[in-house]
């Protein structure tokens, strides 16, 4: 059972590592526009003006 | 385009301050120039994105273009002195329609920080859901001693302070009901989170079996998503509400002893003198001092005809001034106009709207004490039984947790949230956060005729059994005016295909018409009276000798036969209240099939009728677009205006039409009729749920596995069953 030592912190710096991703999505706007998002991504041409 | 100043450790002093200059001055050039926030309700493809983008930034002037296809909206950063009327001009050139926002209006930052706000809390509840829920399982499969003891441990010190920080909307809102001496749902809510956690941390210190850890975070994860889904359908409602006061930026044009300014509207005062544009709305009741134009009162008094003024005419504030420049000095402004003697109506209605209990108020209010009282009467219960109170508490928890209204939470705000996306996708706004629920009510259709059924536009009568050679002269010289029956004689002379001939010295004469030399002839095309002619209509006259008269109509808007035959088939009455003269209204009312109408209504009248058939019992749905029908709106079980309606009306609306096509409106109260019945299930299946757990509970059968896997699979069902709206 020693192994939990390990164990644990890993799993629970895991969750945090997936925590710690969605607080930058939140942080850069990323929800603000969905819907343009989704076309944005298929667009052939580069995107000169990505959102600051 | 921004340029970044990289300013790297400073060599000497003096170093310091070019950079610096530059900086301010790169700021000062960015100051002047400006973010303009276009509205551009057409867009919806990846295409529409690119040609959007690429097109405007083509511009000279124009440094940044982001398009928002959510929002519909497009941010333009442009240099000094290009006027948005540009862009607008471009975009149309290129087949997207636009309108330019007031960026003052706008300022929805607040709500946007709400929601961001509500997400991390959501974000961090499920995080902390998931690792609580996996330690547990260590527990459930046969932990026992100081492993479990480990375990419940380590989902403590996730769980407090998760609930500490994501329950927080509940417990403030919970203090600010019980400081009022109320109950809201959000009372047994934070009780059931706080005691299950409290008596977890009880049962951890002493060893015990069971922790409720899990059933408290997955208790706050979901309802925190019924939060974040209900705070998104009204931020989009209220971001939208806000564009619609945006589109009218309120501007009135005041002469001063240095020529003309832009003011805003709240800036005049009584005996300014405002100067009144063709083509634009009157900005303040006034007198006309100067000049003489013809005056569409449509939105006032629902008549078609424009009305000839000159000097000393009345003006109210919201009519169009269609062909001359006209000088105008105000006699009332604010809040003494016409306009806003109609506010003080529609605010007294607006109270008897919120006055409205919805179907989620209705059941919390049934809901509530019940829980409290049950789970006082399990603890009762129990320590009368067993003379212990830990396990009466425990049953006491159990009983709270899983009554508690997590499906009832989603219920509703899964469902208005699916519709009103798909209404937003019908093209329909919905304002009022009751409207979907009122909307499903309605047992009785009224409409207003000019603006709402029709367009509000004149179109030639029998265009096609003018002369040719007649209509095509009659356009050219139509073309040098801007008055709707000028603009309706070029399209009809376009929809035939006609050559115009040449004229010259075209000159129009405010209010009475156009003439121009043809041929070394004199050619006139004007009203009536005008050219020594009988009626009310619009001449062509040749050497003062009129040839031909046009006979004008207002068109049908798309969509209006369709609706009201489909009412119709669904057994809803249908009433027309118009404003207008009884000849164009019977027409109206004969040709869509409407039995039931009445003309020359007066605007209280209009609103003393759909009183009246609301004490008749009928919840009255209410389509207008004019001031003559802002009472009638406010009045209204429940009220659509179009977008192209005036301020005051779309201010008095439950639901705004956007979409051109009226025929939307059935559609909006099909859909609506889905969401509450949808509602309705959602309520039984969190009942059928509590008839099984509240006796297992009772008899304190229920252990924390069993009421974390009712809560959860109850408010899938829940989910799931409003996702079928779509």
């Amino acid at each position: 059972m020693d192994v939990l030592v390990y164990l644990i912190p890993v799993s629970l710096g895991l969750g945090l590592l997936g925590l710690g991703a969605f607080w930058w999505t939140l942080r850069s706007r990323q929800y603000d526009d969905p819907e343009g998002d989704k076309h944005r991504i298929l667009r052939t041409d580069y995107d000169e003006h990505p959102k600051e | 385009m921004a340029m970044a100043e990289q300013t790297g450790p400073a060599a000497c002093p003096g170093c310091l301050v070019g950079p610096e200059i530059a900086r301010r001055a790169d700021e000062g050039r960015r100051g002047e120039g400006g973010t303009v926030q276009l509205a551009l309700p057409t867009i919806h493809c990846a295409a529409c994105i690119s040609g959007v983008e690429r097109g405007l930034l083509d511009m000279p002037g124009v440094n940044d273009v982001r398009v928002n296809l959510t929002r519909k909206r497009a941010t333009v950063r442009v240099a000094d002195g290009l006027e948005p009327s540009a862009l607008v001009s471009r975009l149309a050139a290129l087949g997207y329609e636009a309108q330019p926002l007031d960026t003052a209006t706008l300022s929805a930052s607040e709500s946007d920080r709400t929601a961001r706000d509500l997400l991390m809390r959501l974000g961090v509840a499920g995080f902390a859901m998931m690792n609580v829920m996996l330690l547990s399982v260590a527990v459930w499969s046969g932990a026992t001693d100081a492993t479990r003891d480990l375990f419940h441990w380590l989902s403590a010190m996730i769980a407090l302070p998760t609930v500490l920080y994501s329950a927080q909307p509940f417990f403030r809102s919970a203090a600010g009901a019980l400081r009022g001496r109320r109950l809201n749902m959000d009372v047994p809510i934070s009780l059931a989170i706080g005691l299950a956690v409290g008596m977890s941390l009880f049962e951890t210190i002493n060893h015990g079996e069971h922790a409720y850890f899990d059933a408290a975070l997955s208790l706050t994860f979901f309802l925190l998503a019924g939060r974040v889904l209900d705070q998104k359908t009204r931020g989009a409602a209220r971001s939208a509400a806000a564009e619609l006061a945006a589109l009218e930026s309120p501007v009135a044009l005041r002469l001063g002893t240095e020529g003309a300014e832009t003011v805003r509207l709240s800036e005049v005062a009584v005996g300014d003198l405002l100067s009144v544009r063709p083509g634009a709305r009157v900005p303040v009741d006034g007198v006309v001092t100067e000049g003489e134009s013809e005056i569409d009162r449509a939105f006032l008094t629902g008549e078609t005809d424009p009305v000839p003024v000159g000097t000393g005419a009345e003006l109210r504030a919201g009519e169009v001034n269609l062909t001359g420049l006209l000088t105008l000095q105000a006699t009332a402004v604010g809040e003494d106009t016409l306009l806003h003697g109609l506010a003080d109506l529609v605010s007294v209605a607006e109270e008897a709207k919120s006055r409205y209990t919805s179907l989620a108020d209705r059941a919390a209010r049934i809901y509530a004490p019940l829980v409290h009282l049950l789970a006082l009467v399990g603890f009762i219960v129990w320590i009368a039984a067993t003379g212990d109170a830990r396990v009466a508490l425990g049953v006491a928890v159990s009983l709270l947790i899983i009554t508690c209204p997590c499906a009832l939470g989603l219920a509703v705000p899964a469902v208005s949230t699916v519709s009103s996306g798909r209404l937003y996708r019908q093209g329909l706004l919905v304002k009022h956060g009751t409207a979907l629920e009122r909307l499903a009510e309605v047992d009785a259709v009224v409409f207003d005729k000019t603006g709402t059924l029709t367009l509000g536009r004149p179109s030639l009568v029998a265009a096609e059994d003018v002369p040719a050679e007649t209509l095509a002269l009659a356009a050219a010289l139509a073309q040098g005016s801007d008055h709707p029956r000028s603009r309706a004689v070029v399209a009809a002379a376009e929809g035939r295909g006609l050559a115009l001939p040449e004229v010259t010295e075209l000159t129009e004469l405010p209010g009475y018409g156009v003439s121009a030399l043809y041929r070394g002839e004199r050619v006139q095309l004007g009203r009536a009276d005008w050219l020594g002619s009988e009626g009310s209509g619009t001449v062509l006259a040749r050497e003062g000798v009129a040839i031909v008269s046009f006979a004008f109509r207002d068109d049908l808007r798309p969509g209006a036969a369709q609706l009201v035959a489909t009412l119709k088939t669904r057994g809803l009455p249908v009433r027309l209240l118009s404003g207008d003269g009884e000849g164009p209204v019977r027409d109206l009312a004969q040709s869509l099939g409407i039995e039931d109408w009445r003309a020359g209504m007066l605007p209280g009248e209009k609103a003393e009728d759909v009183a009246r058939m609301a004490e008749a019992g009928r919840k009255v749905l209410m389509v207008g677009d004019g001031l003559n029908d802002v009472g009638a709106l406010a009045q209204a079980h429940v009220s659509i205006a179009p977008a192209s309606a005036l301020e005051a009306a779309r201010v008095a609306a439950d639901v705004v039409l956007v979409s051109p096509d009226l025929s939307r409106v059935a559609e909006a109260l099909r859909i609506a009729r889905i969401a509450r019945r949808r509602i309705l299930e959602n309520f039984s299946i969190a009942a059928l749920y509590n008839a099984i757990a509240i006796p297992l509970a009772f008899a304190g059968l229920a252990t924390p596995l069993s009421a974390a896997i009712a809560m959860s699979s109850s408010s899938i069902m829940v989910s799931l069953n409003a996702l079928r709206s779509r």
